[in-house]
C-alpha cells in the first residue's frame, strides 16, 4: 500500500454556494418533459373529445342513464350532460388522471435513470420538487379544463341550451346553470388535488412500482369500498372522495355549504399533508443509492400512517363541529325533503299541462315515510324506503296522495320512483298541448344533505 | 485558484449496513486528469457521487474547489455518474439545451449547444431523439451535456464505456484538452489502458479504503514481480536456461492453447529477466516475443487490492 501523496495546501475552505437553477427554468423543463409523452398526449386527447362524443351521442338516445344524476335529464338540457359526466369524475376518471400525470412525475426519472443528471444540472431538491409538483398540477388542471369544455360544449351543440330543475326541483334558467355548473367543476378541483398529492406521495415513495404509480386509483377504490359501508357520517365526510359529491349542494336553492365547505377543506388539508410527506421524502433520499427503488416500509410509516391519523382527527373535528352521529339518514329528513321536491315538481308538471298555476305553498304538500315495516328503524339507507306524499289544490278540499319508493344511498343520494296514482306519477311521460313530454313526478333524484340537522331535501326532477 | 480541487478527510459513507467509503482520505491537485480506479463496490461511483453533490457524507469533510459541501456544491463542478442520464423522448440539441437552460446565469445561445455537440462528434445527430443512439453516443452525449457549464471539474464515471476506438480517442481528447486548458478531471474507469493513457494520477480504492494514491507510474512500481512470457526458437532449451538464472522462476502459462506449449512464463525481477535475455542472445537463441502476461498496472491493481493474480508454480 502506498502511502496519500501529499500535495500543496489549500486555502481554508469556505462554505460552498449553492447554486440553483431557477424555479420558472425548472418548471418549464418538467412541464416538456411530461407534454412530449405520446401517453399524456393522448390522455390529454381523449379528455377533449370523449366528454363531448358522450353527451352529444347518449343524449339523442331514447334510454338515458338514468343511474348518473341527471343522466335522465340528458336529452332535455344541453347542461345535464356536463352534471351526468361530472358524476363520473369522482368515482375513477379524476384518481386515474392524477396516477398518470402525478404519480409518474418522480417515478420517470427513476425508470430512465435520470435522477443524478438532474440533480447535477439543477442543484436543488426543493427546486426539482416544486417543478415537478408544479408541473404535474399544470396538467392535470389542463385536463380538468379539457373535460370542462368537452362536456358543456357536446351537450349544448348536441340539445342547447334550456332550463333544468335543480335537485330541489326549482327550475335553474341559463345563467344559474352556466354559473352552477362551472362552481360544480370547480369544487371537484380540491379532491383532485388532494388525490395528485397522494399520486406524488406514491411516486415519491415507491419509485417504479405499480403501486406507487397508481396509488391515487388504489386510494380512490378503498374509500369507495369505505363509502359503500354503513359508515358514520363524520368519517363519510372526513374523506376526500365525499369532496366528489359536494358539489350536489350547489345545485339547491339555498346552497348546502356545509359538505361542499368541509369538502374542500378536507380536500385541501389532504393536498398539503400529502405534499409535505412526499417533499419530506424527496429530500431526505439518498440519490447516491444506486440500488435505491422506493420502500415500502418507509412509505407505511412515514407516508400512510399520518394520512390515516389525518382521517381520524378529521373524524374527530367534524363530528365535534357539526353533531352529526349515524348515517345523517332519518325518517324526518326524507320527509320534509321529498315533500319539498314533489311540490317543486308538481308546479312543472302544472306548467307543461298548461293547468291553471298553483304554487308550492299552495299546495301544502307533506310525506309520510317508513323503512321495511314496522320491525325496521327509519333510519340510514336502503332501497326499502316507502313514501306517501299528500297535497291538497287551491280551492279544493280533497286531499291527492301520490306513492313513491325510495331507494336512498349511504352519500344522501336518493332515486324516487313513482308508484302511482297514475295519473300524477305512473308514466314517465305526459300529454301536453303540444305534445308528449317527460313527467317530472315519474321518477327524479335527489340528495338529503347528511350534516344537516335541519331535515332538507333536493331532488331532481324526473321526465 | 485552489491548488486542490478536492480534498477529502475522514469520509465516510454507508447504506444501510453497506460501507460504501471507510474514511477516504484524498487529495486531487488542480488542472489534472485523476482516475479512480478499483473493483466493483469500491466505491468509486459513491465518491463521485458525492464530489457531486447527489449526497451528504456520513462523516469525514469534502471540499470541492476550495469550497466544503455538503448536500450542494459549487457549480463549476459538473459531471455524471452511472450513465450520462438523458431523456430519450427529447433530441440530443434538446437534451443539451435542457441542461443549458436549467443552469443558473444568463440563458446560452444556441451555438453553444452546437459547439459542445460538435467537441464530441454528435453535431450531424443533434436533431435525432437520442433513444435510438448507441450506449456510446450516449456516454459523449452525457459528456457534452457536463461541458455545457464550462466546469472547473469535471466528474465522469466511466466516460469511455461502450465507446469504439475513435470514439474514445474523441473523448480522450477531450478530456486532456480540459486539463490542459487548467481544469481537472476526476474519472473512474475500469480499463486501466484508459487511466495509463489519460491519467496524470491515480486512486485505487478497495472496500471503500484508498489503497494507492499518487502518479502513475508509481503505481506501476506497486505491481510487484511480473509474470513474463517469451516466445523463443528453441523453447527446450530456453526453458533450461531460464530454470538456471538466478531469482527467475519458471511458472505455468495462462491457457491451454496449443499456441501457448511453446511460450515460456517466467517470474522475477527485471534484472534477473535481463540476465535471461542476456543468456538467450549468447546461446544464439531468438527471442520472438516478450511481454508481461499482465500488465504492470493491471498487476498493480491485482496486488493492491487483493484480486488473486497468480497461478501456481509449473
Amino acid at each position: 500500500m502506498t502511502a496519500v501523496s501529499a500535495p500543496a495546501r489549500a486555502p481554508a475552505a469556505a462554505p460552498a454556494r449553492a447554486p440553483r437553477a431557477s424555479l420558472a427554468r425548472t418548471y418549464h423543463f418538467e412541464l416538456v418533459k411530461l407534454v412530449t409523452q405520446w401517453r399524456l398526449r393522448l390522455v390529454l386527447l381523449a379528455c377533449l373529445v370523449a366528454p363531448a362524443v358522450y353527451t352529444a351521442v347518449v343524449s339523442r338516445q331514447t334510454s338515458l342513464p338514468a343511474d348518473a344524476l341527471y343522466g335522465r335529464w340528458m336529452g332535455q338540457s344541453g347542461w345535464a350532460g356536463s352534471l351526468a359526466v361530472l358524476v363520473f369524475m369522482g368515482t375513477l376518471v379524476l384518481p386515474l388522471l392524477t396516477a398518470v400525470v402525478a404519480g409518474d412525475v418522480f417515478a420517470v426519472e427513476d425508470r430512465l435513470g435520470t435522477w443524478r443528471h438532474l440533480l447535477v444540472a439543477v442543484r436543488s431538491p426543493l427546486v426539482i420538487f416544486l417543478a415537478k409538483t408544479l408541473a404535474a398540477l399544470t396538467v392535470i388542471l389542463a385536463l380538468v379544463l379539457a373535460l370542462v369544455a368537452s362536456s358543456i360544449a357536446g351537450g349544448l351543440v348536441s340539445i342547447g341550451n334550456h332550463p333544468l330543475p335543480g335537485l330541489d326541483g326549482h327550475v335553474m334558467g341559463a345563467g344559474e346553470l352556466a354559473r352552477t355548473v362551472l362552481l360544480s367543476w370547480l369544487s371537484i378541483v380540491p379532491p383532485t388535488l388532494a388525490f395528485a398529492a397522494v399520486g406524488l406521495l406514491g411516486s415519491v415513495a415507491l419509485g417504479r412500482s405499480p403501486l406507487g404509480l397508481l396509488l391515487p386509483v388504489v386510494l380512490a377504490l378503498v374509500l369507495q369500498g369505505v363509502a359503500l359501508m354503513p359508515v358514520p357520517v363524520a368519517l363519510r365526510v372526513a374523506l376526500p372522495m365525499s369532496a366528489f359529491t359536494a358539489y350536489r349542494g350547489l345545485l339547491t336553492d339555498p346552497v348546502q355549504q356545509t359538505p361542499l365547505w368541509i369538502g374542500v377543506l378536507v380536500s385541501l388539508t389532504w393536498a398539503a399533508l400529502a405534499s409535505v410527506l412526499a417533499f419530506r421524502m424527496f429530500v431526505r433520499r439518498d440519490f447516491a443509492d444506486i440500488a435505491y427503488d422506493g420502500s415500502g416500509s418507509r412509505f407505511l410509516l412515514a407516508g400512510l400512517a399520518p394520512l390515516v391519523a389525518l382521517v381520524a382527527v378529521t373524524t374527530g373535528l367534524v363530528a365535534a363541529a357539526t353533531g352529526a352521529t349515524g348515517s345523517g339518514i332519518d325518517r324526518s329528513k326524507l320527509e320534509t325533503a321529498l315533500a319539498t321536491s314533489f311540490s317543486h315538481l308538481y308546479v312543472l308538471q302544472t306548467d307543461r299541462l298548461k293547468r291553471p298555476a298553483v304554487t308550492e305553498e299552495q299546495l301544502h304538500a307533506e310525506a309520510r315515510c317508513d323503512k321495511g315495516g314496522d320491525r325496521v328503524a327509519d333510519t340510514g339507507p336502503g332501497s326499502d324506503w316507502r313514501c306517501v306524499v299528500s297535497w291538497t289544490l287551491p280551492g279544493s278540499t280533497a286531499t291527492g296522495n301520490a306513492i313513491y319508493q325510495l331507494d336512498v344511498a349511504a352519500d344522501g343520494r336518493y332515486v324516487a320512483d313513482g308508484d302511482g296514482p297514475k295519473e300524477v306519477n305512473g308514466f314517465f311521460q305526459v300529454r301536453t298541448p303540444t305534445g308528449d313530454a317527460p313527467n317530472p313526478l315519474w321518477q327524479f333524484d335527489g340528495s338529503v344533505d347528511l350534516l344537516e340537522n335541519t331535515p332538507r331535501m333536493l331532488q331532481e326532477g324526473s321526465r | 485558484m485552489s491548488a486542490i480541487a478536492v480534498r477529502a478527510r475522514g469520509l465516510t459513507k454507508t447504506f444501510g449496513d453497506v460501507i460504501a467509503l471507510a474514511g477516504v482520505d484524498l487529495d486531487i491537485a488542480a488542472g489534472q486528469v485523476h482516475g479512480l480506479v478499483g473493483p466493483n463496490g469500491a466505491g468509486k461511483t459513491t465518491l463521485l457521487g458525492l464530489v457531486l453533490g447527489l449526497s451528504r457524507p456520513g462523516a469525514g469533510t469534502l471540499e470541492v474547489l476550495g469550497r466544503r459541501v455538503g448536500s450542494t456544491v459549487p457549480d463549476e463542478v459538473a459531471g455524471f455518474v452511472d450513465g450520462p442520464g438523458l431523456y430519450p423522448t427529447l433530441t440530443a440539441r434538446q437534451n443539451l439545451a435542457a441542461v443549458a437552460d436549467l443552469r443558473r446565469g444568463p440563458r446560452r445561445p444556441a451555438a453553444d449547444v452546437d459547439t459542445v455537440l460538435d467537441r464530441v462528434g454528435l453535431l450531424d445527430v443533434a436533431g435525432d431523439p437520442i433513444r435510438g443512439f448507441s450506449l456510446g453516443m450516449r456516454q459523449r452525449l452525457g459528456l457534452a451535456a457536463a461541458l455545457l457549464g464550462e466546469p472547473r471539474l469535471l466528474v465522469v464515471d466511466e466516460p469511455a464505456n461502450g465507446l469504439d476506438p475513435a470514439g474514445k480517442r474523441q473523448v480522450h481528447d477531450v478530456l486532456t484538452d480540459l486539463a490542459h486548458r487548467g481544469g481537472t478531471v476526476v474519472m473512474s474507469s475500469h480499463r486501466m489502458d484508459d487511466l495509463a493513457a489519460l491519467s496524470d494520477e491515480v486512486t485505487l480504492l478497495s472496500q471503500g479504503r484508498v489503497v494507492f494514491t499518487g502518479p502513475i507510474r508509481k503505481l506501476a512500481a506497486e505491481s510487484g514481480e511480473l509474470d513474463w512470457r517469451l516466445l523463443t526458437s528453441d523453447p527446450d532449451a530456453a526453458r533450461r536456461l531460464a530454470a538456471g538464472t538466478p531469482s527467475l522462476r519458471v511458472v505455468a502459462g495462462r491457457g491451454s492453447a496449443a499456441a501457448d506449449d511453446r511460450a515460456l512464463v517466467v517470474r522475477g525481477p527485471e534484472t534477473a529477466l535481463d540476465d535471461l535475455v542476456s543468456g538467450l542472445v549468447t546461446d544464439g537463441i531468438a527471442i520472438r516475443e516478450l511481454g508481461p502476461v499482465v500488465p504492470p498496472l493491471e498487476a498493480a491493481f491485482l496486488a493492491l487490492t487483493g484480486a488473486p493474480q497468480h497461478e501456481g508454480p509449473r
